[in-house]
């Protein structure tokens, strides 16, 4: 097994024991997305070649030099005697969303394609004291709108390494992709819809959504700032909480990173799951979307697969003596969609108007003596169609005459949802769940081109992840088998404010009783092809 | 209060104008379709009986004064970068940001 393909757990074991130097850990990452990666993703480029679509295109830019400097500090610190840090060593991708100091930060977008961050995202720079190795940027949903990652400007997109025509899902589609393919150990990756949690079923990873303020959002480019959580994808549960306990906790540059503790993770993977209990709602079983043609609502239960995966993981914690609680009503999950149209959009709307050509990324080029028109021109030139709808949309539905019938509804709604997890999570309550089971995903990783340019059906792909949004909760996607075609079910566990510790812990027991399953032993078709 | 209908075009110009963009022809007849599209789907909403007393949240975990961070002190603080961020730029001169005339008008 090659080092880039082991475990964050056990990288940082491997340089702490002196057993293998960082360096080799950088070399065997950058051999790797030497072999799977193809070109990086350009503004201006050519065709997607036959050849573009076997390659994975995770990343924007590669930031080896940076790597191998840090990989060079834990080299010497080891020597020394020094403590190199938690992840020592540890190959770690940043989603292109994160200021990185002295480094392209592109939100993979034109108008920040000449960006250069002056400064570094606190949870970056908390990875990067923690002996993390900055393997680079990778690709992304422009600005993060989007479920497949296709929407990005920074073209070719990520594909998925476990079939290339299809996507990786989105918006951190290179974080995913990154870490399925071995490129990465890590991926810091952002939620506001389900941005970590959907790319990481489709990639066949484990992805967590914090709880809203878990992880402080300095450096990170704001799309809708009352939604949006940094968080790890990663291979295992027991990586992701390593990754977690770094970048965690309380920030003075964010007044929304939460004055609250941060647990010892890995610690809290060991604890026992028996007496846990577990609830699975119908709610989640069924999604409810618009016909593409008619808009007409109709209503489906999730695929049979997919519902069998998460009987699949109910049965193994039953087996480790947790208690299935059926039944239980999540009855405003299907708002998740229509609230988030709205929030989002009047959020995206008032983050975007910041690009104005003036202070820092694309300027037009056209000569002109009217402010008003170097604006205009500045952002028709460099937004994509993702942003220029976001911000129209925004702007309609938090205008005057229908805040009231849009908005300030949406965010009623929103109580509502976030009403259905205190009722589940009430210690007194009739439920008293410890966490909530469900698919991740209504479908595994769909074709590339199959959906992008509908952007409600796109939308609707996040129908299982953005209550967690709405109502802050934490939630963690990890893999749990494969459909007929061979691609990978996310299934997921939604539990109460700060509870990260015992989502990590159930996933963690769910892993290690599942290890010998024929199922663990598949890799990623870029990688069984290096073979 | 019943939603409103469809976007119209003149609506859609509108808000094109107010928000500092330039759309073509295709742009702007995906773009309005799609948020027609986005509207329908909004409405679903409507049917949502919401009792009055809920309070609308603008963010989902409620930050009490026990976990909100305290506030910083109110203390001027140096930026220890500002070359870099003029650097940034798009047009300068001499630590100036260059901008085309800013157009005045009558308000009504």
């Amino acid at each position: 097994m090659a080092l880039c393909d082991r475990s964050a757990y056990e990288l940082a074991g491997l340089v702490h024991r002196r057993e293998v130097t960082a360096t080799e850990i950088l070399d065997s990452a950058l051999e790797r997305i030497n072999l799977v990666d193809g070109r990086p993703g350009r503004i201006d480029t050519s065709d997607v070649t036959p050849e573009d679509k076997q390659k994975i295109h995770a990343f924007i830019t590669i930031t080896s030099d940076l790597a191998r400097t840090q990989a060079e500090a834990v080299d010497r610190k080891i020597a020394t005697g020094e403590d190199p840090g938690e992840l020592a060593g540890v190959p770690v991708s940043i989603k292109d969303i994160f200021c990185v100091g002295g480094t392209p930060s592109t939100a993979g977008s034109k108008i920040l394609a000449n960006f250069t961050s002056p400064y570094t995202a606190t949870p970056v720079a908390r990875l990067e004291d923690a002996g993390a190795l900055i393997l680079g940027k990778v690709n992304l949903d422009e600005f993060t709108y989007g479920s497949s990652n296709e929407s990005s400007a920074f073209q070719p997109t990520p594909r998925n390494p476990w079939n290339t025509g299809h996507v990786p899902g989105g918006s951190s589609g290179g974080s995913a992709a990154s870490v399925s393919s071995g490129e990465s150990t890590l991926s810091l990756g952002t939620d506001t819809a389900g941005s970590i949690r959907q790319p990481a079923a489709f990639c066949g990873v484990v992805g967590l959504k914090p709880t809203y303020g878990r992880v402080s959002r300095y450096g990170l480019i704001a799309f809708a700032s009352s939604l949006d959580c940094p968080g790890p994808v990663a291979r295992t549960a027991r990586d992701a909480a390593m990754m977690l306990k770094t970048i965690a906790g309380p920030d003075r540059h964010d007044s929304t990173a939460a004055n609250v503790p941060v647990e010892d993770y890995l610690r809290s993977l060991e604890k026992e799951v028996k007496g846990r209990r577990i609830g699975l709602s119908p709610d989640y079983f069924r999604i409810t979307f618009p016909d593409p043609t008619s808009g007409a609502f109709q209503q489906q239960l999730v695929p049979v697969e997919m519902d069998q995966a998460v009987r699949h993981v109910a049965d193994v914690l039953t087996r480790l003596g947790a208690e299935i609680i059926e039944d239980v009503p999540m009855p405003n999950t299907r708002y998740g969609i229509p609230a988030y149209f709205v929030i989002s959009r009047v959020e995206a709307a008032s983050n975007l108007h910041r690009f104005d050509g003036v202070k820092y990324g694309y300027r037009t080029p056209e000569r002109t003596d009217d402010l008003r028109r170097m604006y205009r021109r500045t952002r028709a030139e460099a937004f994509g169609l993702q942003p220029k709808l976001r911000i129209l949309m925004g702007m309609y539905v938090s205008a005057a005459q229908y805040s009231e019938q849009y908005y300030m509804r949406a965010l009623k709604v929103r109580s509502l949802i976030r009403q259905d997890f205190e009722t589940i999570f009430d210690p007194e309550g009739k439920y008293r769940l410890d966490a909530l089971l469900t698919p991740t995903t209504p479908t595994t990783a769909f074709q590339m081109e199959a959906v992008y340019g509908d952007s409600v059906l796109m939308q609707y792909a996040d129908q299982l992840t953005v209550p967690a949004n709405h109502a802050g909760v934490p939630g963690i996607s990890f893999p749990a088998g494969f459909d007929a075609k061979g691609l990978p079910i996310g299934i997921q566990l939604l539990g109460f404010d700060f509870s990260e510790g015992v989502l990590l812990n159930l996933v963690h027991a769910f892993e290690t009783e599942t290890r010998l399953e024929p199922w663990r032993q598949d890799l990623p078709k870029v990688i069984r092809e290096l073979v | 209060m019943p939603m409103s209908d469809a976007i119209s075009e003149e609506t859609f110009n509108h808000l094109v104008d107010l928000a500092a963009l330039e759309l073509n022809q295709a742009e702007s007849r995906y773009l309005l379709t799609e948020m027609n599209k986005q509207i329908k789907a909004i409405h679903e909403l409507q049917q949502i009986p919401l009792d009055e007393k809920i309070p609308p949240a603008r963010h989902g975990v409620p930050f009490p004064s026990l976990i909100c961070p305290p506030l910083r002190e109110d203390q001027v603080d140096t930026y220890p970068q500002v070359e870099a961020l003029l650097g940034e730029v798009p047009v300068a001169e001499e630590r100036y940001i260059i901008v085309p005339d800013i157009p005045h008008m009558e308000l009504e």
